[in-house]
């Protein structure tokens, strides 16, 4: 198996042990706008995505990838299988040729853009897309604008991502169940948006590891002015 | 002939849908497929294999409820082997008028579709 594949399995099995850890509190969360199932739920996913991952014979970075979304699509159930697991198999595709901070870049962007395909859902809605939307700009704009180092830019990521869920805090939900409560959503922190954020601190600590490094201690601002001819182009 | 697929939150509710439909079905193949291991909610693998039950190879029409019923339903289609279109209908009303439009001679997974979608506008007073 490459390093890239091992890292992955490491990457689904350190999400697995954060969701189960985090549990309560998700259900906490849960329980407040929704049916209070998405911390045992969740567990129980990626727990089983872990036990399948690491039982691959010599698998590629796609299909552990692929192998995971399929086990948290097939166990998770209720709407999180879909988005969170159904979204993680098609984004797979984009990871065909191994990883690199391109594909890394094309992966976010294809799981952001099924995760508001199949739940219909835009920025400010009170969903997880509004924790991953700023994750997943700011992702691509340090690497492909910044040219910072995919570690750093994969900080900066799960910084805006923070934002992001504490956006949802004072904002009504407009999709999901919460959606049903109309102003009562309001002063309550999303569940979805909050595992994805567990979620993505997991993989940035695993490529930390992977890479010897520290996680970098960094916020979601961009380090370059814009060029203003070059941004007319 | 084309099969019909009912999605709901609840067994129960799926089950008993099929159970109406089915009165005005004659032949029509329809599968429920309903609840999440025996709660509320839904499954995409329960789903698969309603899709898969139904479809004898003109397609399959599916009725959904709620929420994840869509984003579950959408998922399984996807991974069928076959056609398959979620109506975009009242689930029992819809399924009813899947059923009769099913059993047309000259039927096809359009025109059972359309019937299932008219049934938006069956007006109950």
């Amino acid at each position: 198996m490459s390093g890239d594949a091992a890292a992955v399995v490491a990457a689904v099995e350190a999400v697995a042990d954060r969701i189960q850890a985090e549990r309560e509190h998700l259900t906490d969360l849960d329980s407040a706008i929704g049916d209070a199932d998405h911390g045992g739920n969740m567990a129980r996913g990626w727990a089983e995505a872990a036990d399948t991952v690491a039982e691959l014979d010599d698998p590629d970075v796609q299909t552990v990838v692929k192998t995971a979304g399929k086990t948290v699509l097939s166990e998770v159930g209720g709407a999180s299988g879909p988005l969170y697991g159904g979204s993680l198999v098609f984004a797979s595709q984009e990871l065909e040729g191994g990883l690199t901070p391109e594909t890394a870049v094309a992966f976010a962007e294809t799981y952001l853009e099924k995760v508001q395909d199949r739940g219909d859902a835009s920025v400010g809605d009170q969903t997880m897309v509004d924790a991953l939307t700023p994750a997943v700009h700011t992702f691509k704009k340090s690497v492909e604008t910044d040219d910072l180092p995919v570690l750093e830019a994969f900080a900066k990521a799960v910084a805006a991502a923070e934002i992001g869920v504490q956006f949802t805090v004072p904002i009504r939900a407009s999709k999901g169940r919460a959606s049903y409560l109309g102003w009562r959503s309001v002063g309550h922190q999303d569940p979805g948006a909050t595992s994805t954020l567990y979620i993505m601190e997991e993989l940035l600590e695993t490529a930390a590891d992977e890479l010897d490094s520290e996680v970098p201690d960094v916020d979601a601002s961009s380090p370059t002015i814009p060029d203003a001819e070059a941004a007319e182009n | 002939m084309v099969g019909l697929v009912v999605v709901s939150h609840s067994a129960k509710a799926a089950e008993g849908i099929v159970e109406v439909a089915a009165e005005m079905g004659g032949e029509t193949a329809i599968e429920a497929a309903g609840g999440d291991d025996g709660e509320i909610g839904t499954d995409v693998d329960r789903i698969s294999d309603a899709l898969a039950a139904a479809d004898d190879g003109d397609g399959v029409v599916v009725l959904v409820d709620l929420g994840s019923a869509v984003m579950n339903a959408e998922v399984a289609i996807e991974m069928h082997d076959g056609e398959a279109v979620i109506a975009d209908a009242p689930v029992l009303e819809g399924a009813v008028n899947a059923a009769v439009a099913a059993t047309d001679p000259k039927a096809t997974l359009e025109s059972v579709v359309e019937q299932a979608e008219a049934a938006a506008d069956i007006s109950k007073t």
